[in-house]
């Protein structure tokens, strides 16, 4: 199953580093990680997505609490919650292909950030299928990059993840 | 007052009341050794490698449970001191690692003797620290004492860059820690206390389990207490010998991949099992889907949530400090008026007996070559059981732990989770430290031996009066005995070649040396080193019978109950 583990840890140096060695440590997987300080600017943020049976993600919440940085850890996904994806997306937009490119983004919400003569970027965000949806309903041959800022996730209503 | 950060190095060891550091300087650590060399509170203990400093700190912390402290420089000085701490951390041993670093300025510019220290040593620390400012030094380094004993125990390591040690700022010694990140359980759950009592009082075949969780936490008084309420049979792993008396009635013997045949049948054919501070690991259940056939219900009290239904799936966890876990439990157990069933007990000792009668580690010494077993047998009778024994990986240390009953804790010294060769003279060295007057064996192989035999020349110049066991089979016999066992008898680089005369060896580092190959030899040799040579250093050269194997053994990936037996069992 997939999990959506979300950790508030001590923004000291090395915290990664910390987080992702314990990954490949012991052999756990992980799908994206995202991390960025939180409004108290002692405290970051991680969210990191995994797969695994629900023993693998019991040690991955347990050994993660057991790192001394780590201040909380939850498991999003056990309960109602909300994930947001960033994706830019630099596609080649000449002749015909130009009006088109718009019309998709704009039926996904997208939004054109940087236009020349023969590209846009387009931004996205929403749930990870959302981005793998809009990059299936274009023309592959016309993506030039695309860049991914992995999930980051938040309960929804009361569940509050705070020191 | 301002001091520099090398005066503050070494007012925080005299604030936590550190008397022994060992170590090794070098450039990095000068201003640190500068200091040291101006006082006398803290005594250094010179080394001859820093792999010995880390051990003989981690003995020095598991026969006395003070913290052991070792001190090292920056690059080469730290990657010997790798696995000492990595044999530290697997058995969770509380200590502190203060290592010398390049300047801060010359961090990750390949800096003469530069390594990324608190890389290198992340994954085998309970947590690490670099310093970058004379003004956290003090802080970090009470944290670190902090960590390392409180909660689960285990290695910190605090980074000091040269420029650090120089720097001045005031000095005060915080007296109190708290951390919003660390808040270590102590107390246990009372609702699964009692769900575990009720499981205990209803048992029919009991057995209760511990670990290396009870030495550390000093329960083995309290542990002795509940076993003896209850009745029930117990058993232990490698790391968890003494935590019970070891000739009492109802111990059964070490468990696991040499235990007995008792110990390990009733671990398999139990119906509650009682797991203390130990975490069912490889070596003591075998394989876990085997161990899982026989339905039986688990308590498992640990200070590490991360130990419980980590390999085996428990019923009733209990996450707190085993001595006020089992305080709570006795406590609990003495208000209930249900006692354990007199008659179920009855018929499972009956059964257990009939296992113990199989006498599994029984052995014949003839006249003509010494049989390892005899040796440490004899070492038991002579030291009257009483001596602070450690061992080296291997052979040897399997029958150490299975000939010599351990009746206290923190006589038996041993690398259970790294299975360190080499740790076995520096473990010596350490424990006789935090013992002054203690009589200590070391028993090895004569492969393990020369992983740290330099430290023969520390012994000397601290006069260290440790007896040296040296099981000499001429093979890595435990290497020969898998390869017998499970390789053909393909003695691929298992044979040890070109061996020194280590009765010269000991002489002339200034030690008494003795050769001994005669069975008849065994004991008049052990009892002159005891007595006429009570005050040396004295390596006895034990030759032994090549072919001996460890048994009763469960096969790597084998079940508990699918033991392989002497010969003539
Ligand atoms: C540092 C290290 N290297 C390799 C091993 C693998 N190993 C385990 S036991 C053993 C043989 C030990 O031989 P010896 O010290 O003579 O003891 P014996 O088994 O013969 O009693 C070896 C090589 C180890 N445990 N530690």
């Amino acid at each position: 199953m997939r999990h959506i583990i979300s950790i508030l840890i001590e923004n000291e140096s090395g915290a990664l580093s910390r987080v992702s060695g314990l990954f490949s440590a012991r052999a756990f997987n992980i799908e994206s990680l995202t991390v960025a300080p939180t409004e108290d600017p002692s405290l970051s943020r991680m969210t990191i997505v995994s797969i695994g049976s629900d023993d693998v993600i019991e040690q991955i919440t347990k050994q993660l609490n057991k790192l001394i940085d780590v201040v909380k850890v939850v498991d999003l996904s056990e309960a109602a919650h909300i994930e947001r994806e960033l994706m830019l997306v630099k596609v080649r937009a000449t002749g015909k292909d130009r009006e088109e490119m718009k019309r998709v983004a704009d039926i996904f919400r997208g939004r054109i950030i940087d236009v020349t003569e023969s590209t846009y970027v387009i931004e996205l965000t929403g749930a990870g299928s959302k981005l793998d949806a809009f990059l299936e309903a274009i023309d592959t041959s016309l993506i030039l990059e695309t860049v991914r800022t992995g999930v980051c996730g938040i309960g929804r209503g009361d569940r509050i993840l705070k020191v | 007052m301002q001091l520099t950060g090398a005066e503050i190095v070494i007012r925080c060891l005299q604030e936590e009341k550190v008397e022994h550091v060992f170590g090794y300087p070098g450039g990095s650590v000068l201003f640190i050794y500068d200091e040291l060399f101006k006082q006398d509170q803290v005594k250094h203990i010179l080394v001859r490698h820093e792999q010995a400093a880390v051990h003989a700190a981690d003995a020095y912390s598991r026969s006395s449970n003070k913290t052991g402290v070792c001190m090292v420089t920056s690059g080469p000085g730290v990657t010997n001191a790798v696995t000492g701490i990595a044999t530290a951390y697997m058995d969770s041993i509380p200590l502190v690692v203060i290592s010398g670093q390049v300047p801060t300025a010359y961090i990750g510019q390949d800096a003469f003797q530069e390594c990324d220290t608190v890389g290198i040593t992340r994954p085998c620390v309970k947590h690490n620290f670099l310093v970058k400012d004379v003004k956290d030094l003090a802080v970090t380094i009470k944290k670190a004492f902090y960590l390392a004993k409180t909660g689960r125990p285990g290695p910190v390591l605090v980074d000091v860059p040269k420029d650090v040690t120089v720097q001045k700022c005031e000095f005060s010694y915080p007296k109190t820690i708290s951390m919003r990140s660390y808040n270590p359980v102590v107390k246990g759950h009372a609702g699964q206390i009692k769900k575990a009592v009720q499981l205990l009082l209803d048992a029919k075949r009991p057995m209760i389990y511990t670990g290396g969780g009870v030495i550390l936490s000093d329960a083995a008084e309290k542990l002795t207490k509940l076993v003896r309420m209850l009745g029930f049979p117990v058993t232990q792993t490698l790391m968890g010998l003494g935590g019970y008396p070891a000739t009492d009635r109802q111990f059964l013997g070490m468990l696991g991949m040499h235990g007995t045949v008792e110990a390990n049948m009733a671990m398999q054919e139990c119906d509650v099992l009682l797991a203390i501070g130990a975490r069912f690991d490889d070596r003591v259940i075998g394989n876990p889907s085997h161990f899982s056939e026989v339905a039986r219900k688990i308590v498992h009290i640990d200070i590490d949530p991360s130990s419980i239904s980590k390999r085996v799936r428990v019923d009733v966890p209990i996450v707190g400090n085993v001595p006020e876990v089992l305080d709570e439990l006795i406590r609990q157990l003495e208000a209930a008026e249900a006692r354990p069933d007199e008659k179920h007990l009855a018929a499972w000792w009956k059964k257990i007996d009939e296992w113990r009668g199989r006498n599994c580690l029984r052995f014949k010494q003839g006249k003509e070559k010494i049989m390892p077993q005899y040796v440490v047998q004899t070492l038991y009778e002579v030291t009257g059981g009483d001596a602070f024994v450690t061992s080296d990986v291997g052979q040897h240390q399997m029958w150490a732990a299975q000939y010599y009953k351990f009746d206290k804790p923190r006589r038996w010294i041993n690398s259970g989770g790294l299975g360190t060769m080499g740790v076995g003279l520096p473990y010596a060295m350490g424990v006789r430290f935090a013992n002054p007057k203690a009589t200590v064996a070391c028993i090895t192989g004569e492969a393990s031996i020369q992983m740290c035999i330099q430290e023969l020349s520390t012994a000397k110049q601290f006069r260290l009066p440790i007896k040296i066991v040296n099981l000499n089979n001429r093979y890595l016999g435990m290497v020969r005995q898998w390869q017998e066992m499970f390789h053909g008898n393909r003695y691929a680089e298992s044979y040890v070649d070109a061996l020194p005369d280590f009765v010269k060896l000991a002489e002339s580092y200034g030690h008494v040396g003795m050769r001994i190959d005669k069975p008849a030899d065994v004991e008049p040799a052990i009892r002159e080193a005891f007595t006429k040579h009570k005050n040396d250093l004295v390596f006895m050269d034990f030759i032994t019978d090549q072919t001996a194997n460890v048994y009763p053994m469960v096969a790597a990936g084998k079940g508990l109950s699918e033991m392989i037996l002497a010969e003539d069992l």
